[in-house]
């Protein structure tokens, strides 16, 4: 317990990191791979062309390599000084950037759920594409992908210790600092690992909050 | 189905077999025809031991037992403690020194295994018995004597900067307002940087190379640690880089080991302490190109 009495400020301060981390990366992600997911099954080709093209490419990347050309290719590219806040920014963006390609396709599994019928339906009464996809077809999406989109969701809070290597802190880098303050490095993983259990188990919780709010009648 | 468990069987074993063929060629030319640069020089320096015994060190007990030393050190520190990532070949001040304790012991180089192990995790490595001692950049501080014990110091340095060449604002860590200090994580030169003195900001990242690269890249201003560390990297690319200012604080290295055993440690230090000439020659040809001035300490008692 002394290893988390003794340093509370730091478990504080990495707690934060990877709470901002996963919140401000899972809504990134969201909007993302919404926007991306929609585009996968649209009508126009060139938006479909690019959805497929970004979704297979980041899909089939390590993120650690995602994180490196955010970390090292993009500043000198744009002439950025690396300061607190732009790290930060630039971890999200990867973090975002990488799980946005599975949230899309976790959203167009739950689209293709959805019977074609209903979206020619809604067509057919004059609705566009947008009024389709957010009033018709997408509230039905949901529901159906929630325990999917939940895995990716504990798998992008688990990815957030990543980014204690590119110069953001968060719970993945608590290790380092306790070992410079002579902490027993055994028991501060032990410590971390228990957190992310914590994390996880309350992820699960929602997930089964939404599914009961949601549930299909039947 | 039968020809895929065949084709799979010949696959493995293909793979088996490089495997055993890369181990193979690694060993001998690390030990062999003088695998490291200063291989010929190095053997005229030292001899390796014979007959010794260590009554009651029972890390020794465990060398003799397997037959081999295994040896904690770094792999990416110029001058210091580096891997040719191509032959596997290690190379550097702390690297040779481990070389001489092993060569006091009795073992010669091909007994000798080499583990790689980052800062994070040298006090766990050598309590849990991984290795038999470290050399490594490894400062003497009461907090890691805790834990372990450490042999020498063998070298003393300080925490200094580093910035990129052209660079004239930054003389020294009072002209740090303003400017963005690079380090690795958690680390104690970067922590005194952020809470004595006023930097615009700190970054931190797995290794000093990628503080390097970011440097040349001008993503951030300065990059802090020990000076010797640093001064690897000025030998590297003296046209890129250079050493601003002089040191803020004083490091000493040590050769870590495990708590209890003073045997081993009153050897290490009795080496040290008649090996003068050793230290010196093997300071020359690491050190003093990079532009380190130092003396040989003397060791703790």
């Amino acid at each position: 317990m002394g290893v988390i009495t003794d340093n509370l400020d730091l478990w504080g301060e990495t707690l934060v990191g990877t709470l901002i981390l996963f919140f401000a990366g899972g809504l990134l992600a969201l909007i993302l791979g919404i926007i991306v997911g929609a585009m996968r099954v649209s009508p126009i080709p060139v938006a479909r062309a690019v959805g497929s093209l970004y979704v297979n490419t980041i899909r089939n990347t390590p993120l650690t390599l995602v994180f490196f050309a955010f970390a090292f290719a993009l500043p000198p590219l744009l002439g950025l000084r690396l300061t607190g806040p732009v790290s930060l920014t630039l971890a999200i963006c990867a973090l975002g950037i990488y799980t946005a390609t599975y949230v899309a396709e976790t959203i167009r599994s739950g689209i293709n759920t959805v019977p074609v019928g209903q979206a020619e339906a809604a067509r057919a009464l004059g609705l566009t594409f947008g009024q389709v996809m957010s009033l018709v077809v997408m509230p039905q999406a949901f529901r159906s992908v929630i325990p999917p989109m939940m895995s990716v969701f504990i798998a992008l809070l688990k990815n957030t210790t990543v980014a204690a290597g590119f110069s953001v802190v968060n719970l993945g880098s608590i290790r380092n600092y306790l070992s410079e303050r002579g902490e027993n490095q055994f028991l501060v993983i032990l410590w971390v690992m228990a957190i992310f259990v914590a994390l996880v188990l309350l992820l699960s919780w929602a997930q089964r909050v939404l599914e009961n709010r949601w549930k299909v009648a039947r | 189905m039968r020809k895929t468990r065949l084709m799979t069987g010949i696959g493995i074993s293909a793979i088996a077999l490089l495997a055993l063929t890369a181990c193979n060629s690694g060993t001998p030319g690390s030990s062999g025809d003088g695998g490291d640069g200063g291989g010929g020089d190095e053997t005229a320096l030292w001899e390796v031991a014979t007959d010794v015994t260590l009554e009651g060190s029972k890390t020794f007990d465990a060398m003799v037992a397997r037959d081999g030393v295994v040896v904690g050190v770094k792999n990416d520190q110029p001058g210091l403690g580096m891997e040719d990532p191509a032959t596997g070949e290690r190379t550097g001040f702390d690297v040779d020194i481990a070389r001489w304790i092993a060569a006091s012991l009795g073992f010669s180089e091909d007994q000798i295994e080499y583990k790689t192990i980052p800062s994070a995790n040298r006090e766990q490595a050598i309590v849990n018995g991984d290795i038999d001692y470290y050399v490594g950049t490894y400062s003497i501080t009461d907090k890691r004597k805790a834990d372990i014990s450490f042999a020498g110091p063998y070298f003393i340095t300080g925490q200094g900067l580093l910035v990129a060449k052209d660079n004239t604002d930054i003389n020294g860590p009072d002209d740090l307002a303003g400017k963005i200090v690079c380090s690795v994580t958690g680390s104690t030169p970067l922590q005194r940087i952020r809470d004595e003195y006023n930097p615009g900001d700190t970054v931190e990242y797995d290794t000093y190379s990628q503080c390097v690269e970011q440097l040349k890249a001008g993503s951030v201003d300065a990059i802090t640690t020990d000076q010797a560390i640093l001064a690897g990297y000025v030998a590297l690319e003296p046209d890129a880089l250079k050493i601003a200012g002089d040191t803020f604080s004083e490091e000493r290295y040590g050769v870590g080991l495990d708590k209890d055993d003073t045997v081993l440690k009153d050897h290490i230090n009795a080496l040290f302490t008649d090996g003068g000439d050793v230290w010196t020659a093997l300071f020359e040809e690491h050190l003093a190109p990079a532009g380190i001035q130092g003396e040989q300490p003397a060791v703790d008692q």
